[in-house]
């Protein structure tokens, strides 16, 4: 295929220190106003102006000494980006793989998402937002040390390959490196062709990741391993009730614990600043602080959770309708009814929060692996009041990110910001486990209620659902997405489910409450629950109608034409694989779930046993149909992970709350799955050649229903809430 | 008090309570060893004393000091750590990587005691070393692979 290449979108940059350097400038979109311009020639009233950024737009540079340097405008958190763009420019460009290095881009414009307009990484959506681009990228520079080849060689362009590296025409040959500077002086091609997927050589292939060799000797740096001269350490004592404000402090006692080096009062708390984490903790916890707690210091898990069940009842927004599902249910002979509930979860991703700042004259650097370069640079640039082109943001590696360091109200960067401001010092903040647990900013707690009746040959003939949770883009900078009183994240997997297509009177209705809980995006959002609930209450509905789960999936998908076919190839697939009508060890059961979201399609067999009040998951069978796919070992991973992160969450996650504090603060009484736990998952990619889909987090949302079904088929018990618990 | 840590003496000034990962981290800049949850919960912090796998964030420095410490960045020199470094990045064990470090420590303490484990032994020795991004599959794969490169290595 020939792509066009918009030449107002483009511009080649060469390098100071010799080399190709291929750019891209990329108009702000303007989804998201918040994206703000860079202007590095004018700096506020009075401010120098703001420095400019080294190849502020680069995205590819080829060395003299054969090296492909690629920038990454989306942060490596272990979803394999690092490798997965790469091999984007390296396909088209040709190039020994071997030679390869990667950084992630300093936060600029022109690393904007190519979707959200801003540079982020989230929704499980790098690889396909940068599909194009970056093939494009590794295109363009192809063509240019041919051209640059073929003016060396005195041979016409197309007589030329590209071969590992090197371009070649007959018996003459030269390098990347030895072209680069030659083609960097050339005019650049006004479009360039893209190879077709059945001439990929590398795309599509079992790629081993290029971070592993840092990641296995602990030379890669994380943001929390970010030190220089001079650093301090410090951390925050927080208000234990959210919303909570110092109303006096007395620092003495901290600041006689040898190498404190200064206590200062910011917004969110105390902060104590030391020579290192030891210090400053001791210091922290010699401090005496008198907190106004607000209104939130009354703040009950199960008052909550009363609260929402009564909400259920009545009615609310409406999110997606068809026909009259209330009167038909008030008509019908018999309607099932059942209700689920999930609650407040943590990230708690491995490397707690961490945020490392160093302010200078009309400049300040930000060390801290983040998902939200723009906004975070715009935030820290109010706080430090510069322009956001002053603010540097390095981005390291992310020991974990799942939607905790992509917060719209950039909690853990601004207060470090104003922990350096307020003591005079470059400070590392660091939270500790318990810090990050209680921290906020968590997958809100939602309950479902849900009904529908069945006709005479159990087909589902109405449908309602009442969705009750805090909306996570309300009162952020995004709020103006919520439409008529709808998030829908917190509808989404269930408004548009492919199973409600063919029923002919359905009703999703939405409750939005303001409890007051910092509430964000966790792996999969709003399809977490919503796939829990729908997937549970569709295995309750085959029940009922006296159908084998997966027949009654399968008529359901069917019904929804096109809407339902990828749903249900996967479905056939992970059947198919697992053994569905395969006798089980006695005392097993097996359930299914199917769900797509982020663009991808997967079904999961999960076969459980329960003794004891504890449910052991022996093993999961998933099919995933992510489009057109780029690396399939990263795929498997990635869907490992998610099936974990997912495990994690429903057999022992929760954070609850008691006289507004959380209860939870460890990994001891928030447990994760460990590796005594892991079951054997079994990944099948169903290659449908459609466009490409997300891999981060799709394969999250099926796997708690699918428990949840396996139980019911081992025990009997048809487990609502989660995290799992057995009744007495 | 003094350590040794890597095979080089190191003099330290440290209050006595201090863990060994932060003198680890803060002072002596080897961040290698990761901080993930201050009370031996979660293993990223792994590191051998004499030899055996220990949690650093709970270990005193000073109850540390008549022993020899080894890190993660001690291991690419470590016969058998440098062996399961090579089948980690064979198996493609890593995602985000910052648990990753304590595994391959857990890893390597397992596989000279055991030369060839089963998977329920694996299960045993590395259930407390926590990853979120969950590659235990990969681990259990990986712990395999360098036994069976141990052997190899063994034989010839």
């Amino acid at each position: 295929m020939n792509a066009p290449v918009d030449l107002s979108r483009r511009r080649f940059i060469v390098a100071a220190g010799g080399g190709l350097v291929i750019a891209f400038v990329v108009p702000l979109a303007s989804r998201f106003a918040i994206a703000q311009e860079q202007h590095p020639e004018s700096g506020p009233q009075g401010a120098p102006p703001a420095p400019p950024l080294p190849q502020p737009n680069a995205f590819l540079t080829i060395g003299s000494d054969d090296s492909v340097r690629v920038l990454l405008a989306h942060s490596e958190m272990g979803q394999g980006i690092w490798t997965a763009l790469p091999m984007l420019v390296a396909e088209e460009l040709g190039c020994d793989w071997s030679k390869v290095v990667v950084a992630h881009a300093p936060a600029a414009p022109a690393y904007a998402h190519t979707a959200f307009g801003i540079q982020a990484t989230g929704g499980s959506t790098s690889v396909w937002s940068e599909f194009d681009r970056y093939r494009q990228v590794g295109a363009l520079a192809r063509e240019m040390l041919v051209a640059a080849a073929a003016a060396e060689f005195g041979v016409d362009a197309a007589q030329c390959r590209v071969v590992d590296g090197k371009v070649v025409a007959g018996r003459k040959s030269a390098r990347f490196g030895e072209l680069a500077d030659a083609a960097a002086k050339l005019p650049p091609p006004s479009e360039v062709k893209l190879k077709e997927r059945k001439d990929w050589r590398l795309l599509g292939k079992p790629t081993r990741r290029l971070d592993a060799r840092a990641k296995v000797d602990g030379s890669a740096v994380f943001g929390i391993d970010v030190q220089f001269e001079g650093l301090k350490v410090a951390l925050v004592a927080r208000s234990p009730v959210f919303g909570g404000k110092v109303k006096s402090f007395d620092a003495t006692a901290a600041r006689a614990v040898k190498g404190v080096r200064a206590v200062v009062e910011v917004p969110s708390g105390v902060a104590v600043v030391a020579d290192h984490f030891w210090a400053a903790r001791a210091g922290r916890d010699a401090l005496a602080i008198e907190w106004d707690l607000g209104p939130q210091a009354t703040l009950d898990s199960a008052q909550l959770k009363a609260d929402y069940v009564a909400r259920a009842a009545t009615p609310g927004a409406v999110a997606a309708q068809a026909g009259d599902a209330p009167a038909k249910l008030a008509g019908a002979r018999s309607v099932l009814e059942a209700q689920y509930d999930v609650p407040f979860l943590a990230h708690a991703a491995m490397e707690p929060l961490n945020c490392t700042v160093r302010l200078g004259e009309g400049t300040c650097e930000i060390w801290t692996g983040t998902q939200f370069q723009t906004l975070d640079q715009v935030a820290v640039a109010k706080v430090a009041g510069l322009e956001p082109a002053q603010v540097t943001i390095h981005t390291p590696f992310l020991g974990g990110g799942f939607g905790r360091r992509a917060n719209p109200a950039n909690d853990f960067v601004i207060e470090a910001v104003h922990v350096a401001k307020a003591a005079g010092l470059p400070v590392k903040v660091l939270w500790t486990r318990e810090d990050d647990t209680r921290g906020g900013y968590y997958r809100p707690a939602f309950v479902h209620r849900l009904r529908a009746s069945l006709d005479g040959d159990g087909s589902i003939d109405a449908f309602a659902a009442t969705a009750v949770g805090q909306s996570i883009l309300a009162g952020t900078a995004f709020a103006a997405m919520i439409k008529d009183g709808i998030d829908s994240a917190s509808v989404e997997g269930m408004a548009d489910s492919p199973y409600l297509a063919g029923v002919p009177h359905r009703r999703i209705e939405l409750h939005t409450p303001s409890p007051g809980v910092p509430v964000l995006w966790w792996r999969s959002v709003g399809h977490t629950q919503n796939a829990f609930a729908m997937e549970g209450f569709i295995d309750e509905l085959a029940h009922a109608a006296k159908q084998d789960p997966v027949a009654f999936r399968r008529r359901l998908l069917k019904a929804a034409g096109t809407k339902g076919k990828r749903n249900l190839d996967v479905l056939d697939r992970a059947v198919e694989a697992f053994g569905w009508k395969q006798p089980l060890p006695d005392g097993h059961g097996k359930g299914i779930a199917v769900h797509e979201s982020f663009g991808s399609h997967v079904a999961q067999v999960a076969e459980v046993s329960v003794s004891g009040g504890r449910v052991r998951v022996h093993r999961v069978v998933c099919a995933i149909d992510c489009g057109v796919f780029v690396n399939p070992l990263t795929i498997e991973a990635q869907v490992q992970g998610a099936i974990v992160y997912g495990l994690s969450a429903a057999l022992s996650g929760q954070i609850t709350f008691r006289d507004g504090r959380v209860v939870q603060s460890n990994f001891h009484d928030y447990p994760t799955l460990r590796i005594d736990q892991m079951p054997k998952v079994e990944v099948h990619i169903v290659d449908s050649g459609e466009k490409p889909g997300g891999v981060g987090e799709p394969g999250t949302p099926p796997i708690a229903p699918a428990v949840a079904n396996a139980i019911f088929d081992a025990t009997g018990q048809r487990l609502r809430s989660l995290p799992f618990r057995f009744g007495a | 008090m003094k350590l040794t840590i890597n095979g080089k003496d190191h003099e330290i000034d440290a209050p006595p309570d201090m863990p060994l990962l932060w003198v680890l981290r803060d002072l002596l800049g080897m961040t290698g060893t990761k901080f993930g949850c201050g009370l031996a919960q979660c293993g990223a912090c792994t590191v051998h004393l004499n030899g055996a796998p220990v949690r650093a964030c709970v270990t005193p420095a000073a109850a540390a000091s008549s022993g020899t410490i080894s890190t993660i960045e001690a291991m690419a020199a470590d016969p058998v750590g440098r062996i399961v470094q090579q089948a980690w990045i064979e198996a493609d064990v890593v995602q985000c990587g910052y648990c990753q470090s304590g595994q391959v420590m857990a890893a390597t303490a397992l596989l000279r005691e055991n030369a060839r484990p089963t998977d329920a032994e694996i299960d045993a020795a590395m259930s407390g070393n926590l990853c979120r991004c969950g590659t235990y599959q990969r681990v259990r794969g990986a712990i395999h692979l360098a036994a069976g490169k141990l052997s190899k290595e063994d034989a010839a």
